[in-house]
């Protein structure tokens, strides 16, 4: 694919982002766009929210687990960036107005303490370069109609990245067992469902190896500080005013977020 | 729920001898409601209360009972709001880390437990997750190998009642511990089959904690005119789907806090 439509397709994302108004399906005009194509779509739409006034401050981590790969047809995961402004804390309450077809998922967030560059990164290399890590929710949300996604739609889609929201409660990777913690989801006071760290490619420390290694081909590292979202651990939580979620890790602790307004579609 | 019993001593007898037969020559029936369609759950019990009496009749010692039916998911499927229980004897007892033979099994499945032993009796009605906390010795990891005798595993409450809950083999295991020491509600659950994951949850899935499935047991037992004697050994209910397993199958259950448990099964 040329430059000219990489750009354009990412302007394109990059516009629907602005207005939201979701677009057709890259795929359904370009059935040749490859996965290498669609991270510089990505790149494009990124830097526009960059050059907009927003910061990289991390990572996220999309189609880690089995039910997710065999919706997209893809046996490996996916990356995004985090843009400043995607960032709630706890106690927050998204404004859905922004979004235009929210999902919650429940996360493990890592914050890094040091620099890892890929590749030849290894798990034990991840929890070595974790400060702590934290119970989370990320709000993916599509600029493709309807989530009529393929892997090339929703990695040039920044990987359905919308907003996210960090627990309060630091926990450390030595002392938590993070690929047996269970996760349990409640909807509005109501189990939704649960979840353990080993839906996310066995731990969630592969994944987000597998991500160091990904970025380190590019030569891209993962910097101190950087938040790196590693992949959900729960079924898909469609959202609505009014609505309000929390997910608890065993031996972590909770991330509790509301919701209010309406999102575009 | 109604213990009401509307069948008559012949037919409780004649149902028991049929699901005796399934569940020692390991062949599978059609459900007993086929039959009987207005069975009850009450029925259900008495049917299985009768094989509890000719097992231990035979010389089997009963240890303790389990849960079943206990995920909200199951239960709206099965138009119920209570678990099931099911009776375990030792001759259903497996060790950790042994060879489970298949042979005298119809299609079994395995699933992941929190099971509790307890040091002082419960009495219901009235039970509570608090009283089953405070009477409870220790919690340790269980697989439980259910073998529904129904043909297809197609069965409805009074039926699977009948069959002692599916109950077939159980293998505890792991670690022992205290439960205050422990969030049994947040327990993460992986079962491997043959190196592989093949599902995961956390112990929440158990009507949102393990220990209220056993007051829920405790209940059904007061209701059936029986206690949960100390020293039962006690299965809380699936925290994961149930997975089929057949000869040359290796399964670990890993428990977050209360280790793994295995087990291969052969001919």
């Amino acid at each position: 694919m040329n430059d000219e439509k990489i750009q354009q397709y990412g302007d394109e994302l990059y516009e629907a982002f602005v207005s939201r108004r979701a677009i057709r399906p890259l795929l359904e005009r370009e059935p040749d766009i490859t996965i290498e194509d669609a991270y510089k779509i990505q790149e494009r739409f990124v830097a526009r929210r960059v050059a907009a006034g927003e910061r990289i401050i991390g990572k996220k981590i999309g189609a880690t687990s089995k039910p997710v790969q065999d919706f997209l047809g893809v046996y490996q995961p996916d990356f995004g960036m985090l843009l400043s402004g995607m960032v709630y804390t706890e106690g927050d309450t998204i404004d859905l107005g922004q979004l235009i077809q929210p999902k919650a998922e429940a996360e493990l967030a890592f914050v890094l303490k040091a620099d890892l560059q890929g590749p030849g990164i290894t798990a034990m290399d991840v929890i070595r370069a974790t400060d702590y890590v934290l119970p989370c929710f990320e709000i993916v949300d599509s600029r493709i109609t309807d989530w009529k996604i393929k892997i090339q739609d929703t990695v040039a889609d920044n990987a359905s990245c919308g907003v996210y929201v960090l627990g309060k409660t630091k926990g450390d990777p030595r002392k938590l067992d993070i690929t047996l913690a269970g996760m349990v989801l409640e909807k509005n006071g109501e189990l939704f469902s649960t979840g353990v760290g080993a839906a996310v490619q066995g731990s969630p420390a592969n994944a987000v190896a597998w991500l160091a290694n990904t970025l380190g081909e590019l030569g891209i590292p993962f910097k101190a500080g950087e938040v790196i979202l590693s992949g959900s651990q729960s079924a898909l939580v469609p959202v609505v005013d009014g609505d309000e979620l929390v997910c608890t890790v065993g031996g972590l602790g909770s991330c509790r977020v509301k919701f209010s307004g309406r999102s575009a579609a | 729920m109604s213990m009401n019993i509307t069948l008559s001593r012949e037919d409780v007898v004649r149902l028991c001898e049929r699901v005796e037969g399934a569940q020692t020559r390991a062949y599978a029936i059609p459900k007993l409601t086929d039959e009987y369609p207005n069975m009850t759950i009450g029925d259900g019990y008495a049917v299985q209360l009768e094989l509890r009496k000719r097992f231990l009749a035979a010389g089997h010692k009963q240890v303790g009972w389990k849960a079943g039916l206990t995920s909200k998911a199951k239960m709206i499927q099965m138009g119920v709001n209570v678990p099931s229980i099911g009776f375990l004897t030792d001759r259903m007892s497996r060790p950790e880390s042994s060879a489970i033979s298949t042979f005298d099994l119809v299609h079994p499945r395995v699933e992941c437990e929190v099971a509790f032993v307890m040091k002082t009796t419960l009495q219901g009605p009235g039970c509570t997750a608090a009283d089953v906390l405070a009477a409870t010795d220790y919690v340790l990891p269980a697989v439980e190998i259910i073998d529904s005798r129904f043909s297809g595993f197609k069965f409805d409450l009074p039926s699977v009642v009948a069959d002692n809950g599916s109950s077939a083999r159980f293998v505890g295991g792991g670690r022992a511990r205290y439960a205050e020491d422990l969030d049994l509600r947040t327990l993460g659950v992986v079962m491997e089959k043959n190196g592989e994951i093949v599902t995961m949850g956390a112990s929440a899935a158990v009507l949102g904690h393990p220990a209220e499935a056993i007051a829920m047991l405790v209940n059904i037992l007061a209701e059936l005119g029986e206690n949960l004697p100390a020293g039962s050994f006690v299965m809380s209910g699936g925290i994961t789907e149930a997975v089929a397993v057949k000869p040359g199958d290796s399964i670990v259950a890993r428990f977050q806090e209360l280790g793994s448990v295995s087990m291969r099964f052969v001919e």
